[in-house]
């Protein structure tokens, strides 16, 4: 019954209407990986706006952007794949979201940004994790819970964070990044420095109370926040049009402009990603809707397929799957061949097989870690008690 | 440290009604009492009349400049400055802020309007609509901007024009406030403090009269502490500002108004440790925030029987200073904890539970809690002046202890 809801817009394929680049001879295609020079792809889904302009559908990219866009979604479907059998095989526990089919966002967003731009999401976060430079064998571990894990182990799969890239995380209460991504975004123009806060949240946190206090203050203080909501259509186990009265998320806003984007197509991610943030950095908050999928139920302890067909599933699999979608890009621009592309697919999975048997090898954490990082300068969480030896945390 | 109480017209604890309670007369301990810790804060006085804010800091030599210079210090004038406990924490206030450009406050109607008790008065003016934010009804959101801040390295003192309003902010202060260093591994320090008025007030009604200090002492990371004092409320705020950890700083809607004179140089208080109010051998006696100064008044009554009782105002809530309660209980062998939270799950229930597994074999009598009854806070006068504890129910509990 979902289906007829879910409107599979990208029937056609992309129509590389306008390249400024033609076609090279074969003679130099070998070189074409490391090709800077721009070529212009027109998104195949027109954008959809509220309260602005939107951007044009023509986007600026190059050869070696869109080989890089085909790699990166290459390494984060192939971490997620490997996850879900770890999964199975029990080294990962708990709860375990996966974003296969949402990595264009991943890595259209980060075309368009830098890395001193904020980005906070909730606990589908590996791949954005990735996407900040994060490492496979960190991922892994943490996943795992050994030492080696981005969050020392003690955070998990909901709980990815790298500070030095400005990822936030990686939270596992619906909606409750949100607030905190607003709070990242005035810290950003307190410093009076020109970075923006990408706060991402999905389809059923877009109901959330403390979303619209958040746009509210944002919006009336100027932040620099770009709210977007990863739209794939399910909360759970929850379609959209059975949880929101309007399932125009980027409409939502009311007062605060918004933009509805195809989040399968990476281009138009950046596209996105980078008018979001000259808007943002001028007017303030803006709402980006990312029309996206998830291949994978809502976690690893959902089949996925009691609320939505296979057919639906597998669907989108054929008609609109990013990498895919990338695949013909590179082809039919003859950027690069099936061969090469195949090859780099190779390259990837070794890659995710060789951190996987690396974190599997890393050792869990101390005994003693399950009292560090409790406090900042402190006299020692076990001897809070009665026989503590230091008296008093000098402070600076 | 002596808190000044005038009775009377002056205004300091005018919220007492002096006909029902013994009348607050000014306190003349012995000399012994007098902790002799920080600066002597003693020394007559007069009653100032309450001076403007304005015209003291011109004492001070602030003046309009924009960065505040230090005062002269009391080693060269000899003497510190009077003034009421909302005044300390805007003084605290004010000088972090001046310290540390990161520091900022949010709240409800703290900016252009003062602070609803005044906290904040003067400091938009001064530093400006972005240092000093009023924020819109939505305690959850704004607390959770502060937490976001706090993450990149802002210092956010964040107002809950009631701590009953921070209810609403539960989730943002376990999950986020508290948790983030630890699931982070380390990589991210969340220095906020969040602070307000709570406890049972004047008639305020069941939803106003909350004690969040038993909600919120579960959870990992965070740090609590109950101001009582001018005093120790300017020093503890100052603390709490600058420690990396997050901070709930809680005050009491009515100990807003008294009056202490309080050292001109800077001073800040441990946040880890407890206030020896009145050393003793008899008993003793546990207690924070306004209940201190029940206890202060039944000890009175108690000195008069015949019974030398040892207050500690425990100010550190999250951890307790087991320390100088054990030496304490060390001491006298028998404890009895005054609280006003709840009797299920409060403060008191706790430090009932430290105290039993560490002190035991010093104990010669029970440890006896005596706290506000599990009831909302009633709005008849009567009814709510039964809810929480009264200095006569002290001298009975401490007779009773004592046989």
């Amino acid at each position: 019954m979902a289906l007829s809801r879910l409107s599979l817009r990208s029937n056609r394929f992309l129509q590389p209407s306008s390249t400024t680049a033609a076609a090279l001879p074969s003679s130099l295609r070998r070189h074409v990986s490391t090709d800077t020079t721009p070529i212009t792809i027109e998104t195949a889904v027109p954008f959809e706006s509220h309260l602005c302009d939107a951007p044009s559908r023509s986007v600026e990219t190059s050869s070696s952007e869109i080989l890089s866009f085909f790699r990166d979604m290459a390494r984060m479907r192939r971490m997620e794949i490997a996850a879900d059998s770890l999964y199975k095989s029990k080294l990962i526990r708990g709860f375990c979201h996966l974003y296969d089919g949402q990595e264009a966002l991943a890595v259209g967003m980060e075309a368009a940004i830098t890395r001193k731009d904020a980005i906070i999401t909730s606990y589908r976060d590996h791949c954005t994790f990735l996407g900040r430079g994060g490492e496979l064998v960190d991922a892994f571990s943490e996943l795992m819970g050994r030492k080696r894990g981005c969050s020392n182990g003690k955070g998990g799969s909901m709980h990815f964070y790298k500070k030095d890239a400005c990822f936030y995380g990686g939270h596992g209460i619906v909606g409750a990044q949100i607030p905190l991504g607003c709070g990242l975004a005035f810290a950003q123009k307190y410093s009076k420095e020109e970075f923006v806060t990408f706060t991402l949240y999905g389809d059923g946190a877009a109901n959330q109370g403390q979303l619209f206090e958040a746009l509210n203050i944002a919006a009336l203080w100027d932040l620099p926040a770009i709210l977007v909501c990863e739209n794939n259509h399910y909360g759970m186990g929850t379609a959209t049009w059975r949880s929101a009265k309007s399932p125009a998320y980027f409409k939502r806003g009311d007062y605060v402009p918004g933009l509805k984007v195809d989040g399968m197509d990476a281009l138009a991610v950046k596209q996105a990603c980078k008018f979001a943030k000259e808007h943002a950095l001028k007017n303030g908050p803006i709402v980006l809707e990312m029309d996206t999928y998830r291949y994978h139920g809502h976690s690893m302890s959902d089949p996925g397929s009691t609320y939505r067909t296979r057919d639906e599933v597998s669907g989108v699999r054929q008609v609109r799957d990013p990498i895919e979608r990338v695949r013909k890009l590179l082809l039919s621009h003859d950027i690069a061949t099936e061969k090469e592309l195949k090859d780099m697919e190779k390259e990837v999975r070794k890659e995710v097989d060789d951190a996987v048997a690396q974190a599997k090898e890393s050792p869990v954490p101390e005994p003693s870690e399950l009292f560090t990082n409790m406090y900042v300068k402190d006299c020692g969480v076990e001897s809070f008690g009665a026989d503590r030896k230091e008296l008093k945390v000098t402070l600076a | 440290m002596a808190a000044r109480i005038h009775g009377g017209a002056a205004t300091a604890l005018s919220t007492f009604n002096p006909k029902k309670l013994v009348a607050p007369s000014r306190t003349n301990l012995p000399a012994a009492a007098r902790s002799s810790k920080r600066c002597i804060v003693a020394g007559g006085g007069s009653d100032a009349s309450k001076k403007s804010l304005s015209v003291r800091h011109s004492q001070k030599l602030i003046a309009n400049a924009a960065v505040a210079t230090k005062a002269e210090t009391s080693a060269t004038t000899g003497t510190g400055h009077e003034l009421l406990l909302f005044e300390a924490l805007q003084e605290g206030l004010e000088e972090e802020m001046d310290r540390d450009p990161h520091v900022c406050v949010m709240g409800e109607d703290v900016g252009h309007y003062g602070g609803s008790y005044k906290v904040t008065k003067g400091l938009a003016d001064k530093f400006g609509d972005l240092r000093v934010l009023d924020t819109p009804i939505c305690e959850n959101a704004f607390t959770g901007m502060g937490i976001g801040a706090a993450m990149t390295g802002l210092r956010p003192v964040i107002e809950g024009m009631n701590m009953g309003f921070l209810l609403l902010a539960f989730n943002q202060i376990s999950n986020n406030c508290g948790m983030l260093h630890y699931t982070s591994g380390g990589q991210f320090t969340i220095p906020v403090v969040i602070r307000g008025p709570g406890g049972v007030g004047r008639q305020l009604g069941a939803e106003h009269s909350q004690r969040l200090e038993s909600y919120f002492q579960s959870i990992p990371g965070i740090q609590m502490v109950a101001c009582s004092t001018p005093y120790n409320a300017k020093g503890l705020m100052k603390a709490a500002i600058r420690s990396e950890n997050p901070v709930i700083l809680f005050e009491h809607v009515l100990l807003y108004n008294l009056k202490e004179k309080i050292p001109d140089e800077e001073y800040i208080c441990n946040l880890e440790e407890a206030e020896m109010v009145r050393p003793g051998e008899h008993i003793t006696i546990l207690t924070y925030s306004r209940m201190r100064y029940h206890v202060m008044q039944a000890a009175k009554t108690l000195v008069n029987k015949g019974y030398d009782p040892e207050v500690i105002d425990i100010r550190s809530l999250k951890p307790f200073d087991l320390y100088t309660i054990g030496n304490s209980v060390k001491k006298t062998h028998r404890v009895l904890i005054v609280e006003e939270c709840m009797r299920t799950g409060g403060i008191g229930a706790s430090l009932t539970a430290a105290i039993n597994e560490n002190f035991h074999d010093y104990l010669d009598a029970p440890v006896m809690c005596l706290s506000s009854q599990d009831v909302p806070t009633p709005y008849a006068g009567t009814l709510e002046e039964w809810t929480v504890v009264q200095p006569a129910q002290i001298v009975t509990a401490v007779e009773q202890l004592c046989q």
